[in-house]
């Protein structure tokens, strides 16, 4: 890796004023891909401002009828949450099926969605939850933050703090593991909330999460997991890679889009 | 006999050192002064050099020197070299491309090594290299195996026309012409043997260190075979001389082939050892050990087999492409040749077998030999065609093999293709494992499985291989380099504990703990009172080290040699201390006994009176130290059955294995808890190759499973417990009666899993069984289905 500076600042303006004032700085949540990414030399910051310090972006809690979730939060304590587990099960088991142990014990929902891998499993939950995404300067919802391939609404300089889950009526993702890497191949959140069917899908798309209406069509008809499985996907927008061409992932969205309706019965 | 002798299962003496995290990785150790080297490496498969120019990193911070081809060839370096010598079925010698410590030229991989950089630290090391500049002029790459030969293809190296490095045949050709013109039936499979990348859990590494005071050499390496690594360094390389070159391999972790050969990084830090007369190390990260070790299999194979109308085989036709990488490595020429053409009898009575094997260069990394060494291919091929034929035969797989078998009568058996088996016991083999894996109600499982949408299938492999390699006159004739005997030199102390100095190499095997027990039950020490020294030139003898399942076959057995010498010498004392004849001692369980009296002296009692003399046999030297070189009469045949049972989700191709198998007969078995170690090991690698592992370049040579991102390793999760039993029929030529076991589960499990795979879906593929590719399979045969 090159040599940067290292900040760790205590508070969520201190790292903000930093981010603004040094030439090319970069945020660390828990590195998960940004450690790799240096270590590889792929990037070269000027500073690196690192948030595990800042204690007001931890924790987990419930605002009435929503769960709340600080981006520093990491997927082991979402996981392990009885406030999570208790609301929606579902992001605790998703969170339980990222990684491995390591990689869930130091990253973070903040950095997960920040970074909107498109293999990621996060963006699947929060566009199929309708959640919103809270910054240091306004609140994004899912539906306008994911905006492509490992690119969201954020503007430089502003660092997400929590993110807001409506508690759905049921829900349940289901994911396909890329053999090698674990990253989903497919991953499919499946959410009823407010008599609304969401249906967000992840690891597939060529544009990072997506949601695979036609499915969420099929099943405002019928909630089952026939339903899910009878909707042809079409390939033309999913990617292709040595783990899996297009016809494989499209045929995966409606398959594990029926085991996540199959899930949530 | 001793508790903890031959046949007991001990923990392992080494794994305190390693659990507790005090084992000595190469990278463990830093020298005074010590310098890094990082290496600058060609990012594309196949360039020309127009030229390099160094000056920006030559300034750069911390830089001691920057190196490339030009000042190897200037200070006389040589290339490095391939150990065996193969000859083409037209009598030419196999051709040899360059291979070059440092690029010269030309660049013949993506990761080939082009500059180094020497800096005070690793992190100026690597800044450094990436101001080398390299004026690459691009050229197209060869790429794939089976298309290397054609014409119009890029050229690898300009002695190797069209690519070919050879032409090799083994076995009758007229007569298995002859054998198929006769044949009731022929079964015809193609072949894919998926190209492996080895993955050791520690990366290969290297400090090279030149003493300009005594002008001496040491090398800490990780090696499979340090006296190998240092004949050819300085006999071949042409870095210093064998006596004041001192090559060690300390813990090593992992090697599976992939440090036996002699690689550009030592070579270059011995070398710029002495250009900055410093120490100079290199450890490879995970990147390059992907870009830059040798690489495993990689065969694209054609295969015929002859039956009657019995279902009895008649003849074997077998014809393979073998990708041997850019550059003949070490042991690259033997691994697809007399390592894989001469067990193609397999278990069976097979009259007429002939063998063609073209060797081609690709613009990828070198070849070479991996976890079975060019057994696992050609049980591949035996066992998968066998299969194949005994289902288009309409005979339950077991049947037909048990039909072909060799029979226990039949030893010594000759096959068509070289080789004398000289012992075993099939057909006991594969009842043991049909009962253990519940064969006969197999169809019943099956059919639960439908029931519940599931495809079950089940596949056996009956493998054959041939270990200890090797008796040296034999391999000698064939084209080695080297003699293929071992050392072992067995030192007691004066208070009556032992040393024992093997020239194997342990680098996950359990040697310190197999050995040990060894000299236990031959000597009456208990294996606390001894330790095992390996991997030190300068302290063992002249050895040939650990790889091909050798090292108990033939180092265990030098050590039973120098432990018969120890006993001689032991009785000369022992009489004269019992005032006895020699010939009426007797030496059992760590005594001398006067025959029939209760007079005796523990051989504790005996290594003390031959280091204090006072009262000793006047014409006998004192000292109790004894060695044995043991150069092996015959190879070792390690055969065994394993039965691989799976079950597949047909909407995603996703497959488990529900049940797995292995009954295997090493002959006498030392430890059984280090062999099932050691079995299932194997097992899982055979399972990663089969399921899983597959290394893949795109067209122009680019590496794309260069991490574990799209590598895919196997993991625990993985694999249902393993159903594991040996059998026993000793091994009629060494002392020990043993045949090795470290490389069976990786040449038995590809066939019995790609075997069931193949029976659960009803229709053939290759390695590895992806769930893409199993659903890919899936979806072939469903239009066709439908049609029918």
């Amino acid at each position: 890796m090159y040599a940067f500076d290292y900040h760790k600042p205590s508070s969520v303006q201190e790292a903000a004023s930093l981010l603004a004032s040094k030439e090319d700085a970069t945020v660390v949540a828990g590195g998960q891909t940004l450690i790799p990414t240096l270590k590889h030399r792929l990037a070269q910051p000027t500073d690196l401002v690192d948030l595990s310090g800042v204690a007001e972006l931890k924790g987990v809690k419930m605002d009435g009828d929503t769960l709340v979730i600080g981006a520093m939060t990491t997927h082991a304590d979402v996981a392990a949450d009885a406030t999570v587990r208790s609301a929606i099960p579902a992001l605790a088991d998703l969170a339980d099926g990222i990684g491995d142990a390591q990689v869930r014990n130091c990253g973070t929902i903040g950095g997960s969605v920040s970074n909107n891998d498109p293999a990621a499993d996060y963006p699947a939950a929060l566009l199929a939850l309708g959640a919103t995404v809270v910054t240091t300067n306004r609140s994004i919802s899912a539906d306008d933050f994911f905006t492509g391939m490992f690119d969201t609404a954020l503007e430089p300089g502003e660092i997400v703090t929590e993110i807001r889950f409506p508690k759905p009526a049921r829900a349940a993702y289901a994911k396909f593991p890329n053999p090698a890497s674990r990253y989903a191949i497919v991953g499919v959140m499946v959410a009823e909330s407010s008599g609304q069917i969401r249906v967000a899908v992840t690891g597939a798309g060529q544009d990072g999460v997506f949601r695979a209406t036609e499915i969420e069509q099929a099943l405002a008809g019928t909630f089952s997991a026939d339903a899910a499985k009878a909707v042809k996907v079409s390939p033309d927008t999913m990617s292709a890679d040595i783990h899996a061409s297009a016809d494989y992932r499209a045929h995966l969205v409606s398959v594990m889009a029926s085991r996540a309706v199959a899930a949530c019965s | 006999m001793s508790d903890d002798g031959i046949g007991a299962s001990i923990t392992r003496k080494e794994d305190r050192r390693f659990l507790v995290g005090r084992g000595t990785y190469t990278d463990d150790i830093n020298r005074p002064h010590q310098t890094y080297a990082a290496f600058v490496r060609s990012p594309h498969a196949h360039a020309g050099i127009r030229g390099i120019d160094t000056s920006a990193a030559e300034n750069a911070p911390g830089v001691l020197a920057v190196l490339t081809g030009k000042e190897l060839a200037d200070d006389g370096i040589g290339d490095l070299i391939c150990g065996w010598l193969i000859h083409s079925r037209d009598g030419e010698p196999m051709k040899v491309g360059e291979y070059a410590v440092l690029a010269k030229d030309t660049v013949r991989f993506v990761g080939h090594h082009v500059a180094v950089v020497v800096a005070e630290t690793l992190a100026e090391a690597r800044d450094a290299a990436e101001l080398v500049e390299v004026d690459y002029d691009v050229r197209p790459a060869c790429v794939a195996t089976a298309t290397a030969t054609a014409d119009g293809q890029p050229q690898v190296h300009p002695e190797a026309p069209n690519n070919r490095a050879f032409d090799w045949e083994l076995g009758d050709k007229a007569a298995t012409d002859a054998a198929f013109e006769n044949a009731h039936h022929v079964t015809k499979i193609d072949i894919v043997n998926n190209r492996l990348i080895p993955n050791a859990m520690e990366p290969r590494a290297a400090i090279g260190e030149y003493d300009f005071g005594t002008e001496d050499y040491t090398l800490y390496t990780t090696s499979q075979n340090p006296h190998v690594a240092r004949l050819v360094l300085t006999a071949f390389v042409g870095i210093g001389a064998e006596h004041n070159m001192r090559v060690i391999a300390p813990d090593v972790g992992g090697g599976f082939g992939s440090k036996i050969n002699i690689y550009p990084e030592e070579t270059v830090c011995l070398w710029a050892s002495k250009r900055v007369s410093r120490p100079v190390k290199w450890t490879g990260d995970r990147s390059e050990s992907f870009m830059a070790d040798t690489h495993g299999r990689d065969h694209v194979t054609t295969a015929e087999l002859a039956l009657d109308a019995d279902g009895k085989m008649l003849g074997l036709r077998v014809h393979t492409y073998a990708n041997i990488g850019a550059h003949l490595a070490l042991f690259a020429s033997v691994t697809p040749t007399y390592l894989h053409g001469t067990l193609f009898s397999g278990q069976y009575v097979l009259p007429a077998i002939y063998v063609n094997l073209e060797a081609v260069y690709t613009h990828t990394a070198p070849v070479d030999a991996y976890r079975g060494a060019g057994r696992p291919e050609t049980s591949y091929i035996v066992e998968r065609i066998a299969e194949a034929a005994a289902r288009e035969l309409g005979m339950d797989p077991a049947e037909f093999r048990r039909r072909n078998f060799i029979q226990p009568d039949q030893f010594p058996y000759q096959t068509p293709v070289a080789l004398t088996y000289d012992s075993g016991d099939y057909p006991t083999i594969l009842d043991r494992a049909l009962a253990l894996s519940d064969y006969a109600s197999f169809p019943q499982r099956r059919a639960e499985s439908e029931a519940k949408g599931k495809l079950r299938g089940i596949g056996l492999s009956c493998y054959i291989e041939a270990c200890g390699i090797a008796p040296s006159a034999v391999i000698g004739s064939l084209g080695a380099g080297v003699g293929l005997w071992e050392s072992a030199k067995i030192r007691f102390n004066a208070t009556g504990n032992v040393l024992v100095y093997t020239g194997a190499h342990s680098h996950g095997q359990g040697h310190e703990t197999t050995f040990a027990q060894v000299i236990s039950s031959h000597l009456g020490i208990p294996v606390d009172h001894v330790e095992i020294v390996h991997g030190d030139t300068e302290k063992t003898p002249m050895g040939m080290g650990t790889y091909g399942s050798r090292s108990l076959a033939v180092g265990g057995s030098a050590i039973v040699k120098a432990a018969e010498k120890i006993v001689a010498k032991g009785t000369k004392i022992a009489a004269h201390l019992l005032e006895a004849s020699e010939a009426d001692i007797e030496f059992k369980d760590g005594a001398f006994t006067v025959a029939g009296t209760d007079r005796s002296k523990t051989i504790q009692e005996v290594a003390f009176a031959a280091y204090v003399p006072h009262n000793y046999p006047e014409d006998l030297e004192p000292g109790l130290e004894e060695s044995a070189f043991y150069d092996p009469g015959n190879f070792t045949y390690p055969a065994g059955t394993h039965i691989c049972e799976v079950e597949i989700d047909p909407e995603t191709g996703v497959v488990e294995i529900v049940n797995f198998t292995a009954v295997d007969d090493f002959g006498t078995v030392i430890n059984p808890m280090i062999v099932e170690g050691q079995v299932h090991g194997g097992i899982a690698q055979g399972v990663g190759q089969a399921m899983m592992e597959n290394c893949v370049y795109d067209d122009d040579g680019a590496l794309i499973t260069g991490s574990y991102m799209d590598y895919c390793m196997p993991r625990a999760q993985d694999f249902p417990g393993f159903k594991v039993a040996t059998t026993e029929t000793p091994c009629p030529h060494n002392p020990l009666g043993v045949k090795g076991c470290g490389e069976a589960g990786a040449i038995a499990a590809p066939p019995a899993v790609m075997n069931a795979i193949t029976d659960a879906i009803g229709t053939d593929m290759q390695m590895p069984a992806t769930p893409l590719r199993v659903w890919q399979a899936l979806q072939a045969k469903a239009p066709a289905m439908a049609a029918e």
